[in-house]
């Protein structure tokens, strides 16, 4: 397989926390990614499936610098350029790599301004960057909006005047317009009616062949995920809990998180009705105390998994976070 | 779970029976007809699930249902006749807005979950205080038997503690908590239909799997006839007895679960089928999408609403009529495809 283009070791997003004021208590405050290590290969892409809270979304935003990262690393490989370290890059730095680095959102109708118009929103990067403007801008523009399956007479509308899946290749035709290497996409299909999500699949698929681009796809839906994934990570309370090739994944799951999910997705196929999980309700403490955070609701804890953390260890292709992965 | 559907006696009247029923919406910008010529039937002790994309009027059917459709929409033809316990028959369509009669219906014969569980319950309200409401607005009983009855009710929708519950507010329970109060408070008069409006698409996958069961243990338990609307293909083919499947507002496919995953009829319910990845299937190829998209409620095609996006259009037939509900093996569907009359013509 390729090399790596983002490399991120022991990364650790902590909100809150601290003292507050010089009378206040120090709290813990809330550890939304704990201790994430991984590496997406150039070309592929990589899938984070999480379920709402497990800190997928704020990874993202991190690998972005969007967050300021409490503590890890974040290293970023453009082709043919020295690599970046995200952490603690100052911004002039940051607006340099985010030509390359580039991120599309969940909500197509709240990520579009909705008081400019397309070649604005579309070409706004190209403004900024590259100075563009007039008949070149358009040009541009024109060309991204046709990658995209929209066309080019588009270039003087607003976002109203468009579905929710056109609204959505604006989004795409935006996060291209800069020619980037890495694109995050945070939920990118999830708001979509399934006819059009999977155009917006495919569509993904395409520019991926067709611009070399590397996807870091963050979803909830596991059966998305499956379809355009090359490998995937599962997320709980901010940790990975597994993460191996999609086939593996989907086909053996080791951890008793990625299972319990897997089993609890309706199967479209009515004579393939069984008894889902059973798992318990997620309790609300925070990530990190003590034990493994999977413990409260796993039907395999002992006290060896509620006192100490799992490492991860590698088990049947997979890179798994618990003390008993191969054994259960 | 019931693997085999029970069976139904096709000379038991359904409990509630939709014919042409329409609900337009009188906007500035012209009529959107979301419910056009709708015939359903609804039977007690089975789920029906109303599968469809948003916008093709799923919703505004359940709510026509309930005579809860907000202005500028209003039921401008057809009937909805429910037959009620007592032998009974309203035409709910019919009935004044307000009426004695209605609301005597509405959350005590019939009572309806919505997707957003935060939005639907009253925030400033204890969810005791919710529950016991519709108790007594429905029944003669003294507050502290409500009160039993409620924390009855919360223990059996698998509220943990349920005595203390009763004196929380909705922001101090999880999505899936607040979903099971919801389903606690709907049925609280024991309603003889439960309308669950994408009851689950708010909620993560774990919390899902276990309010999907919880409604079709709860169905069986009260001899309730359920009516699920969804967009999710999955959900339908976990709960469904029966699926009417929509589409600009109007029902293209009737079938009962088995029929309508191993046969699709119309040309959309098998694109639908089609375009969806599904687990353990995926090859990492192109999904076959439906092409186009839903065209705009205020441009309606003429003829089959589909055609603009079917594969199998057939000019000259599809856009001159509209195709009606005809028999197929297992179901009906309204396709020139499986209407002889008119192919042969």
């Amino acid at each position: 397989m390729s090399e790596a283009i983002l490399q991120v070791r022991d990364l650790t997003m902590t909100f809150g926390g601290g003292k507050r004021g010089p009378l206040s208590k120090r709290t813990a405050g809330f550890v939304a990614v704990d201790d994430v290590s991984f590496d997406v290969r150039r070309g592929e892409t990589f899938g984070i499936v999480g379920e709402s809270g497990s800190g997928k979304t704020t990874l993202g935003r991190c690998i972005l610098r969007v967050l300021d990262p409490s503590a890890g690393s974040i290293r970023f490989h453009p082709q043919s350029e020295t690599p970046v370290e995200l952490v603690g890059a100052p911004t002039a730095q940051l607006r340099k790599v985010w030509r390359k680095l580039r991120m599309v959102f969940q909500d197509p109708q709240a990520s579009l301004n909705p008081r400019l118009r397309v070649i604005d929103i579309v070409g706004q990067a190209l403004q900024k960057s590259e100075g563009l403007k007039g008949k070149a801008l358009a040009d541009r523009v024109g060309t991204l909006l046709e990658n995209v399956g929209l066309r080019r007479e588009f270039l003087h509308r607003y976002p109203n005047a468009f579905s929710g899946g056109q609204r959505q290749r604006l989004g795409i035709a935006r996060a291209l317009s800069t020619g980037p290497e890495l694109v995050v996409a945070d939920e990118a299909v999830s708001a979509l009616d399934v006819s059009i999500q999977a155009q917006t699949l495919n569509l993904l698929q395409d520019l991926q062949e067709e611009f070399s681009l590397t996807f870091l796809f963050i979803a909830h839906d596991l059966a998305v995920v499956e379809h355009i994934c090359d490998r995937v990570a599962v997320m709980y309370r901010g940790q990975f809990v597994e993460v191996a090739d999609t086939d593996t994944l989907f086909r053996a799951p080791q951890h008793p998180y990625t299972r319990a999910l897997l089993q609890a997705v309706p199967v479209a196929d009515p004579r393939a009705r069984r008894k889902r999980s059973d798992l318990s309700e997620p309790v609300d403490i925070g990530a990190g105390s003590g034990g493994c955070n999977f413990a409260p609701r796993c039907p395999h804890a002992t006290d060896l998994c509620r006192a100490t953390r799992p490492p991860t260890r590698t088990v049947a292709g997979a890179d798994v976070r618990c003390h008993f992965a191969g054994d259960i | 779970m019931p693997q085999i559907p029970m069976q139904t006696d096709p000379t038991e009247q359904p409990m509630i029976q939709i014919r042409g029923l329409r609900t337009h919406f009188f906007t500035d910008d012209g009529l959107v007809k979301a419910v056009e010529g709708v015939d359903l039937d609804i039977r007690a002790n089975r789920t029906l699930c109303l599968l469809g994309e948003s916008g093709c009027g799923k919703s505004i059917l359940a709510r026509s249902i309930l005579r809860i459709v907000d202005a500028p929409g209003r039921i401008t033809g057809g009937s909805i006749l429910y037959h009620a316990a007592d032998g009974r028959t309203v035409d709910l369509a019919a009935a004044r807005p307000g009426s004695r009669q209605l609301r005597s219906i509405r959350g005590s014969d019939i009572s309806m979950i919505f997707q957003e569980p935060m939005s639907s319950l009253g925030p400033i309200q204890k969810i005791g205080r919710q529950i016991t409401e519709t108790i007594r607005l429905h029944r003669q009983v003294t507050k502290a038997e409500a009160k039993e009855e409620a924390i009855d009710m919360l223990a059996r929708v698998g509220i943990p503690r349920p005595a203390e519950r009763f004196e929380a507010y909705p922001f101090e329970l999880s999505g899936g908590m607040r979903q099971r109060a919801m389903i606690a408070m709907a049925l609280s008069c024991q309603p003889r239909l439960l309308i669950a409006d994408e009851p689950t698409t708010a909620l993560d996958v774990t919390t899902q799997a276990q309010i999907l069961d919880l409604i079709a243990e709860l169905k069986d338990e009260f001899q309730m006839a359920v009516m699920l609307i969804t967009h999710d293909l999955g959900v339908v083919a976990e709960v469904a007895d029966d699926v009417a499947v929509m589409y600009m507002g109007k029902i293209v496919e009737k079938s009962d679960v088995f029929g309508l995953f191993e046969t699709p009829s119309h040309p959309y319910t098998r694109a639908l089928l089609n375009s969806v990845p599904r687990i353990g299937m995926t090859t990492h190829e192109r999904l076959p999408a439906i092409r186009g998209m839903v065209p705009h409620p205020l441009a309606r095609p003429s003829g089959c609403t589909f055609r603009t996006r079917c594969d199998h259009v057939m000019p000259g037939i599809c856009d001159r009529r509209e195709p009606r509900l005809k028999p197929v093996p297992g179901g009906e569907v309204a396709c020139f495809l499986h209407d002889k009359e008119t192919t042969d013509v």
